[in-house]
C-alpha cells in the first residue's frame, strides 16, 4: 500500500510529461487524477493503520542494492507507524489541494504538474522510508521539482529565492548525510528499526557531534532560528500551490525527521541538549511572531508565522515527554491544514487584485464575503481558537514542555498572543474598514476548484478541532515508544 | 609460457592495436571517403571487447613478461570501460569527423589510446606502465590538435607541455621508487615495503609524491590540474569527450595498481602517508574545481572545471585505504564506471546542441528543452548525475565512495567527507543553474533542434546508463568489489 501511495505521483508525472505541447492543458487533469488517486491511497492506509499494533505496518521490503555499501545491503522498506499515517493523510489532502489551486496556471502546464507531482513522490518516501539512506535518497529528490516551481513558475526574485532554499537545504542535508554514514559504520546497519533498538554507544566521532550533522538537516527544514531565512524568500516568491506544499508538508519533514531519526536514535545527545533545543524553540516562536506583526506583504507574513509556529514543534520536542511530543506531532498535522489553507486564501486574493502589500488593501469584504470569511476561519484557527485544531496542538505542546522548560513555554504562550495580534490585525486591515473605490470590480472565489480547495480544508480543520481523537489516537501510539525511552532513562 | 599464451595474455590491447593498423591502411590504401573507418574501428572494438570477455569467462589471472603485465578482473573491468567509452566516442563523432582532414589518423589514434590504456590497466612494472602511459599521453597531445585549427593546436601544445612536466616528475618518482626497493616490479616493491624500513620512508615519500603528479595530471586532480579548464575549451569537443572519461580511467586505474599493489594496500607503514596526501589532493580539488566552475559561462570550460571536482571526488576513494577492505578501491572503479555513462551523455549532449545553436555559451542554451526535448533531457539527467541528485547513477556514486571512507574509520577522513559534502551543495549551484537555463528560460527561437541517428544512440545509451545503475547500481558494484577483490590478492 505505501508502495502505491509513493509510485502513482510518479506514473502520473510521467504521464503529464509525455503529453504532446498542444495538449498539455491536460495535464492538469492528470495531475488532479492521479493526486486524488493517491489521496484516496492516503485514506485507505489512515483507515487500515491499526493504532492498537505497535511497530510498523504495511511494510513492503526487498533488498534494492546488493552486495551493498559495505558489509551490509541497502534495502528498500517502507511503512507506516502512528508518527506517519497522519503525515501521509496530510500529504494526500494538501496535493490534491495544491492541483486544485494551479488550476489557473498557464506556463508550462505540462512540466509544472509533473513536478508537484513529483514533489508528492520524494515527500511520500521521506515519510514512508524506514531506512536511512533510502530516507535520505527522497530527501535529496524532493529538492529538483521545489527546486524547479519556485524558480520556474514563482514572481519576484524566484531566480534568488529558488537557489537559496536549494542551497541551505542542500548544505544542511550534506551534513545528515555524513551523521548517518557514521550511524551505519557504529550500527552495522541503515534500518531506522534495528538503530532504534540498538542506539549507537560510541562513534569515530562524538555522537554530540553526529547529532547536531543531523539535526542542522532538521533544523534548517523546519525551520528556525537563526536557519529559516530562506522560508520567508522561498514562499513570497513561490506561486500559490508550492507555498501550500512547502507550508504544509515539506516543512514536516523537519519535524518528522527529529521525531523519527534525531530522538530515537540518538536519545542521550537529545537529552543533553534539550536545554538549548528549547531555548531555540522559545526564542524562534517569539522572534518569528514579532517578524511577523512588520511585515507589509499579505504573504510574507503568513511565511513569518510558519517559523513562529514551528517553534512549537521545536518546543514540543524538546519537552521529551509523551504529551510534549504528541503535541508536537498534532501540531505539525493541525499547522499544516492551517497555513495550507491561508496560503490558498492569500493566493486567491492575489490572483484578485495583483498586489500583496497589505496597505493597498481595504474592506475587501464587501467584494468578497467567502474569501474573507475562510481567511478569518483560518485566521482565528492560527492563533489557536478552541475548536479548531490549532488550539487542541497548542494545548497540549504546553502543558507536555510546562514542566521541563517553564521559561521557553512561557515565550510560547507570549507567542500565541503576538498570534492573535498580528492575525486579527491583518484580517481587519485587508477584509474590514472603509471599501477602496479601484477594488469595485473584484469577483468573490467562484470557480468549483476554488470551493473545493478551501471547503475541503476547512472541513478538516473543524473536524480535528471538535474530533481530535481522529487523528491523536493515531499520534499517540506513534510517540509512545519515543516517550518510553525518555521515560526508561529519566 | 608459449608464445600464443603471451598474446592471449595481452589479447585486447594487441586487437586495438592492431586494428589501428588495419584502419590506417584501409585509409591510405582505399579511395578516399570510400573506406569503412567507423565500421573497422568498432569492428576493432568488437574484437577487443570480445577478448576480455573469454578471458573473464576463462578466469585467466596472474602474471606474464615476467611479470610485467597482469591479466586479473581488476584489468578487465578498465578494459571493458574503455573499449565501451572509444565505442561511444566513436559513434557519436561520425559526424564530426566527416569533416576531418584527418579521419583515418582520428580513428587510429582513438584507437591507439584505447590500447595503451588497456595495457596501462594491465601494468605491473614501473617500466611497461611508464611506456603505456606515454603512448597514451602522446597519442592524445595528437588527438587534441587533430583538426590543425588555432585554438585546437593552442590546447594540444598546452596539454603537451604539462603533459611533458608530469612525466618528467613520474619517471623521477619511478627512479626513486626503483633506488629505493630495487624492484621496477610491483611485486618487488610490495615485498621491500612489507618488510617495513622505516629508514626508507622518505625516500619512498618522495617517490610516490612525484609518481601521484604523473598520475594526478591525467586524472586532473590539483595541484596538476592547469590543463584541464582551457583543453576542454579549445581541443575538439569529441576528442575531450574521450579524454574527459578515458584519461580519467586510466590515471586511476594505474594509480590504484601502483599504490594498493605497490605500496602494499591498507596495512604497511607507509600507507596512511599516501592516503593522507590523496585526501589533500581530494580536498583541493574539489573546492578548486567546484569554486572554479561558479563563474564559468562557457559549458565546455564549465566540464573543465566539473571534471577536476568529480575528480576529487574520486580521490577520496584512494584515499579509503583500510585493511581488510575493498570499499574504497572498489568506490573509484564504480564511481568511474557511472562517471564515464555520465559525461559521456553530457558532453554528447553538448555537443549535439551547440553545433546546431552554434554556441557553447551556457546563456545560449535558455529554453533548449522546448527545442529539444530529448537532447535537453539528457543533458539535465547527466548534470543531476554529475551534481548526485537521485535516482541517477552519480547519486550512488558519491554515497557509495563517502560511504567507503567513512568505514575506513579514520576520524580525517570523515572530515574530508564533510568537506566533499560542502562541494556537492556548490556544485548544485552551477550544475542546476544550467538545468534551469535550459529547462525554464525562454529560447529565442522556437525551431526544433534535431541531431544525427548514431548521437541519438549514444545519448539513449548513456541515459539508459545513468538511470539504470542509479536505480539497480548491483551488478556494477559486484563487478567493481570483485576487481577490486583483485588488487589485495597477494600476487608472489
Amino acid at each position: 500500500m505505501p508502495t502505491l501511495f509513493l509510485l502513482l505521483p510518479a506514473v502520473g508525472a510521467l504521464l503529464a510529461l509525455m503529453l504532446p505541447r498542444h495538449r498539455e492543458h491536460e495535464a492538469r487533469w492528470i495531475a488532479l487524477i492521479f493526486s486524488t488517486l493517491a489521496f484516496a491511497v492516503s485514506i485507505i492506509i489512515f483507515i487500515w493503520f491499526d493504532p492498537d499494533t505497535p511497530g510498523y505496518q504495511m511494510v513492503d521490503q526487498f533488498a534494492w542494492i546488493n552486495p551493498g555499501l559495505g558489509g551490509f545491503e541497502v534495502q528498500y522498506i517502507v511503512g507506516v507507524d502512528g508518527l506517519s499515517a497522519p503525515l501521509v493523510l496530510l500529504l494526500g489532502l494538501l496535493t490534491v489541494v495544491a492541483v486544485l489551486v494551479s488550476f489557473s496556471v498557464e506556463h508550462r502546464v505540462k512540466e509544472y504538474f509533473a513536478y508537484l507531482l513529483l514533489l508528492e513522490t520524494a515527500v511520500a518516501g521521506v515519510f514512508l522510508s524506514l531506512d536511512l539512506i533510502q530516507f535520505f535518497l527522497f530527501w535529496e529528490l524532493e529538492l529538483l521539482p521545489m527546486y524547479m516551481l519556485i524558480s520556474g513558475w514563482g514572481s519576484g526574485r524566484a531566480r534568488y529565492s529558488a537557489m537559496k532554499f536549494l542551497i541551505y537545504t542542500l548544505a544542511g542535508s550534506a551534513f545528515m548525510l555524513v551523521g548517518f554514514l557514521v550511524l551505519g559504520l557504529e550500527g552495522g546497519t541503515f534500518e531506522i528499526e534495528a538503530l532504534t533498538q540498538a542506539p549507537p554507544q560510541d562513534a569515530l566521532v562524538p555522537l554530540s557531534l553526529v547529532f547536531w550533522a543531523i539535526m542542522l538537516a532538521f533544523l534548517v527544514k523546519l525551520p528556525v532560528f537563526p536557519v529559516h531565512t530562506w522560508l520567508p524568500d522561498a514562499h513570497t516568491d513561490a506561486p500559490t500551490a508550492v507555498s501550500v506544499m512547502l507550508a504544509g508538508v515539506l516543512l514536516k519533514m523537519g519535524g518528522y525527521g527529529i521525531l523519527r531519526i534525531a530522538l530515537p536514535i540518538l536519545p542521550e545527545q537529545a537529552h543533553d541538549f534539550r536545554v538549548i533545543l528549547a531555548a531555540i524553540a522559545g526564542f524562534s516562536v517569539v522572534y518569528g511572531a514579532v517578524i511577523t506583526l512588520q511585515q507589509r506583504d499579505l504573504k510574507r507574513l503568513v511565511a513569518y508565522s510558519s517559523v513562529s509556529h514551528m517553534g512549537y514543534v521545536l518546543l514540543g520536542v524538546a519537552a521529551l515527554g509523551a504529551v510534549g511530543l504528541s503535541g508536537a506531532a498534532l501540531q505539525m498535522f493541525t499547522h499544516g491544514t492551517i497555513t495550507g489553507l491561508l496560503f490558498v486564501m492569500v493566493g486567491l486574493v492575489y490572483e484578485r487584485t495583483h498586489t500583496r502589500e497589505i496597505s493597498e488593501m481595504s474592506g475587501l469584504m464587501h467584494r468578497m464575503p467567502l474569501i474573507g470569511t475562510v481567511m478569518l476561519i483560518a485566521g482565528l484557527a492560527s492563533l489557536g481558537l478552541p475548536g479548531m485544531s490549532g488550539f487542541v496542538a497548542e494545548l497540549t505542546t504546553f502543558l507536555g514542555a510546562f514542566d521541563a522548560h517553564p521559561a521557553a513555554t512561557i515565550a510560547g504562550i507570549f507567542g500565541v498572543v503576538l498570534a492573535a495580534g498580528y492575525i486579527l490585525w491583518t484580517v481587519q486591515r485587508v477584509f474590514h474598514g472603509p471599501p477602496d473605490e479601484k477594488w469595485a470590480q473584484l469577483t468573490d472565489a467562484n470557480r468549483w476548484w476554488e470551493y473545493t480547495a478551501m471547503g475541503s480544508l476547512v472541513v478538516s480543520i473543524l473536524l480535528i478541532g471538535i474530533f481530535p481523537q481522529l487523528i491523536t489516537r493515531s499520534i499517540e501510539s506513534g510517540i509512545e515508544p519515543i516517550a518510553r525511552i525518555f521515560e526508561a532513562s529519566a | 609460457m608459449s608464445g600464443w599464451e603471451l598474446v592471449h595474455h595481452i589479447g585486447p590491447s594487441i586487437a586495438l592495436f592492431v586494428g589501428a593498423g588495419i584502419v590506417l591502411s584501409a585509409d591510405m590504401l582505399l579511395p578516399r571517403g570510400r573506406a569503412p573507418l567507423v565500421m573497422l574501428t568498432l569492428l576493432t572494438l568488437v574484437v577487443a571487447g570480445g577478448w576480455a570477455l573469454w578471458h573473464a569467462n576463462t578466469g585467466t589471472s596472474g602474471p606474464a613478461f615476467e611479470g610485467a603485465v597482469v591479466m586479473d578482473r581488476f584489468a578487465l573491468f578498465f578494459i571493458f570501460l574503455l573499449v565501451s567509452a572509444t565505442a561511444a566516442v566513436t559513434v557519436a563523432s561520425t559526424e564530426w569527423a566527416q569533416e576531418l582532414d584527418l579521419k583515418g589518423e582520428y580513428y587510429a589514434l582513438l584507437l591507439v589510446a584505447a590500447g595503451a590504456m588497456s595495457l596501462l590497466a594491465q601494468g605491473n612494472d614501473l617500466i611497461l606502465i611508464f611506456i603505456a602511459l606515454e603512448t597514451t599521453s602522446i597519442v592524445q597531445y595528437v588527438l587534441v590538435g587533430v583538426t590543425r585549427k588555432d585554438r585546437s593546436a593552442e590546447a594540444g601544445i598546452k596539454y603537451l607541455i604539462s603533459g611533458a612536466v608530469a612525466a618528467g616528475l613520474m619517471i623521477y618518482g619511478f627512479a626513486f621508487l626503483f633506488g629505493t626497493t630495487g624492484a621496477t616490479s610491483l611485486d618487488g616493491i610490495a615485498t621491500f615495503v612489507q618488510s617495513g624500513p622505516e629508514d626508507a620512508r622518505l625516500p619512498l615519500t618522495l617517490g610516490f609524491v612525484l609518481v601521484a603528479a604523473g598520475f594526478g595530471f591525467k586524472m586532473a586532480i590539483v595541484p596538476f590540474h592547469g590543463w584541464a579548464p582551457d583543453v576542454y575549451q579549445g581541443g575538439p569537443t569529441p576528442v575531450i569527450s574521450f579524454l574527459s572519461v578515458a584519461s580519467k580511467a586510466g590515471g586511476f586505474a594505474i594509480a590504484l595498481r601502483l599504490f594498493y599493489n605497490g605500496l602494499g594496500g591498507g596495512d604497511t607503514f607507509i600507507s596512511e602517508d599516501w592516503a593522507i596526501m590523496f585526501g589533500v589532493f581530494a580536498v583541493a580539488s574539489m573546492l578548486f574545481g567546484n569554486l572554479g566552475a561558479l563563474v564559468q559561462t562557457d559549458a565546455r570550460r564549465l566540464l573543465g572545471y566539473s571534471s577536476i571536482a568529480q575528480a576529487g571526488n574520486v580521490a577520496i576513494g584512494l584515499a579509503a585505504v583500510a585493511a581488510g577492505t575493498t570499499l574504497g578501491p572498489s568506490g573509484v572503479m564504480f564511481f568511474l564506471g557511472t562517471y564515464v555513462a555520465t559525461n559521456l551523455g553530457a558532453f554528447f549532449a553538448v555537443i549535439a546542441i551547440s553545433e546546431r545553436i552554434g554556441s557553447y555559451e551556457i546563456k545560449d542554451y535558455a529554453g533548449v528543452f522546448k527545442r529539444a526535448p530529448i537532447l535537453a533531457g539528457v543533458l539535465m539527467l547527466c548534470l543531476l548525475s554529475l551534481t548526485g541528485i537521485p535516482p541517477t547513477a552519480g547519486f550512488i556514486a558519491k554515497l557509495y565512495v563517502f560511504n567507503g571512507a567513512v568505514q575506513a574509520g579514520e576520524e580525517w577522513l570523515v572530515a574530508v567527507v564533510a568537506i566533499a559534502v560542502v562541494n556537492t551543495a556548490i556544485s548544485a549551484f552551477y550544475y542546476l543553474s544550467w538545468v534551469r537555463t535550459m529547462a525554464l528560460d525562454d529560447p529565442e527561437e522556437e525551431t526544433s533542434i534535431r541531431t544525427t541517428g548514431p548521437m541519438q544512440a549514444m545519448l539513449g545509451l548513456a541515459a539508459t546508463g545513468v538511470l539504470f545503475f542509479g536505480l539497480v547500481p548491483a551488478p556494477l558494484i559486484s563487478a567493481a568489489q570483485r576487481a577490486a577483490e583483485a588488487l589485495s590478492v597477494p600476487l608472489s
